[in-house]
């Protein structure tokens, strides 16, 4: 645990940690970004709370769940 | 003999209660110890002259990939229009503040979590409440619904994570079938069921994330490798594989592998306490939130941050993220009590919601996207469509 753990046993955790990361593999932003960008514009569309939901679906119409007369 | 430096994380944290967060701190030191401290010196600062070093290479070899920023690809989108987002419901019956909450595969339900000891399940369409826990301990602060949406997980500084079937039965005591699963060292900081009800990963004050079964309260992973305490956790949306994302007050945010317990991914650029952490859509990337103010992007496949989302006039701390269905927006709770929106592809603000009376806590959004719910130091819970 990190609490119980003295100042040097940490170094060493973060420095093994490190070591690891280094050779970690990675791929150019350009290509990540624009993978990103066209899975957006493809879900865009049905995204509820941007393009909004239309009354009659709209769980949340009005401002109080409505009311029953018994 | 060398100095005595004790230095306590000092600033506003969640929990007065809780002992302060340390950060490098040193043991006091025996005078006799004095030549050992000698050697000691010596090897702390060679280790740290050797993580220097590293880190410095870790920077160049991401840099190397920086080749273009989030925003100028997104240049060619359209800008989001003008919408409206308020409040629709307001979920009133906590008796102090809300630290958590979570929503049920439902869509419907909502699990809460408060100061009070409280866990509260709540119709959201209704606000009726349907099931209520009190806890043996106050600052309930994680809470989850399972997945089959029968049962709920919720700890916090009893430092377990305890799950409770719901029951049907309005009457029944479901403090009588309450289950202990998971058994950390220090207070519950974030707990979640992994693709069923039979698993439940959790983080700790004490530095560490665990995963755990339910049935047994086995613990089947542990994973180390925070600095401090441990404040968030999400899982990888399931297509993408078993990994999990954390964020801790050592400002580190840790991709982990669930099998084996190690950790894959580092990203230390926050300036603080990282509060939230939340998954992309995509699995590619995750958003994280930090007492720094900012929120921040991160792509895993360039192992680097992305996007900064902050403005100058946004001081206060993030409590907590979570992102639209598309991922187009983040949605950040604050703790200037205003919830702000952000358009994740461009690193422009939309929108700031205002509704909350005190800090914003925890928010999430529905698991169809229709809406989403934040929880506040003002007790209440809303819901904004």
């Amino acid at each position: 645990m990190a609490r119980d753990m003295s100042d040097k046993e940490i170094l060493k955790m973060e420095l093994d940690q490190l070591k690891k990361e280094v050779s970690t593999a990675r791929t150019p932003l350009a290509a990540n970004c624009a993978q990103t960008v066209s899975m957006v514009e493809e879900l865009f569309p049905n995204d509820p709370l941007i393009k909004g939901v239309s009354d009659e679906k709209n769980p949340y119409k009005g401002d109080k769940g409505g009311c029953t007369v018994t | 003999f060398p100095k005595q430096t004790f230095s306590l994380c000092c600033k506003p944290f969640r929990c007065r209660s809780l002992p302060a967060r340390r950060k490098y701190m040193r043991s006091p030191l025996v005078p006799e110890m004095a030549t050992q401290e000698v050697q000691l010196n010596e090897t702390l600062s060679h280790l740290k002259t050797e993580s220097d070093t590293l880190k410095t290479k870790l920077e160049e070899e991401r840099a190397k990939l920086h080749d273009v920023e989030l925003h100028q690809v997104a240049e060619k989108v359209d800008g989001l229009g003008q919408f409206v987002m308020k409040t629709r419901r307001t979920l009133k019956g906590h008796g102090n503040k809300v630290l958590c909450m979570d929503w049920c595969k439902d869509k419907r339900r909502i699990v809460s979590s408060s100061q009070d000891g409280k866990v509260i399940v709540w119709d959201a369409f209704t606000t009726n409440k349907e099931h209520a826990v009190t806890m043996p301990c106050t600052w309930v602060m994680a809470c989850a619904y399972a997945p089959s949406g029968c049962a709920v997980a919720c700890g916090g500084l009893d430092n377990k994570c305890s799950v409770y079937p719901l029951s049907l039965d309005k009457n029944e005591n479901l403090a009588a079938k309450k289950k202990s699963v998971a058994m950390h060292t220090n207070y519950l900081s974030a707990c979640s069921f992994t693709n069923s009800d039979m698993q439940i990963l959790t983080s700790s004050g004490d530095g560490t994330c665990a995963l755990w079964d339910v049935e047994s309260g086995q613990l089947l992973q542990s994973f180390h490798g925070h600095a401090a305490d441990v404040l968030c956790l999400d899982l990888a949306p399931s297509e993408t594989g078993n990994t999990f994302v954390s964020g801790g007050c050592d400002k580190k945010a840790n991709v982990w592998d669930m099998r084996s317990g190690q950790c894959i991914q580092s990203f230390e650029t926050h300036e603080s306490d990282i509060n939230s952490v939340r998954y992309y859509p995509s699995g590619d990337a995750f958003a994280s939130g930090s007492d720094d103010a900012t929120c921040r992007l991160y792509d895993l496949r360039a192992d680097r941050e992305v996007a900064i989302y902050s403005k100058e006039s946004i001081i206060f701390g993030v409590s907590s993220v979570d992102f639209s269905l598309s991922g187009r927006l983040l949605f950040g709770g604050y703790n200037d009590y205003t919830i702000n929106v952000w358009d994740v592809l461009k690193g422009t603000r939309v929108s700031i919601l205002f509704g909350h009376e005190n800090r914003v806590s925890t928010l999430r959004v529905s698991p169809d996207g229709t809406a989403f719910c934040s929880g506040s130091w003002d007790h209440t819970l809303r819901t904004w469509a």
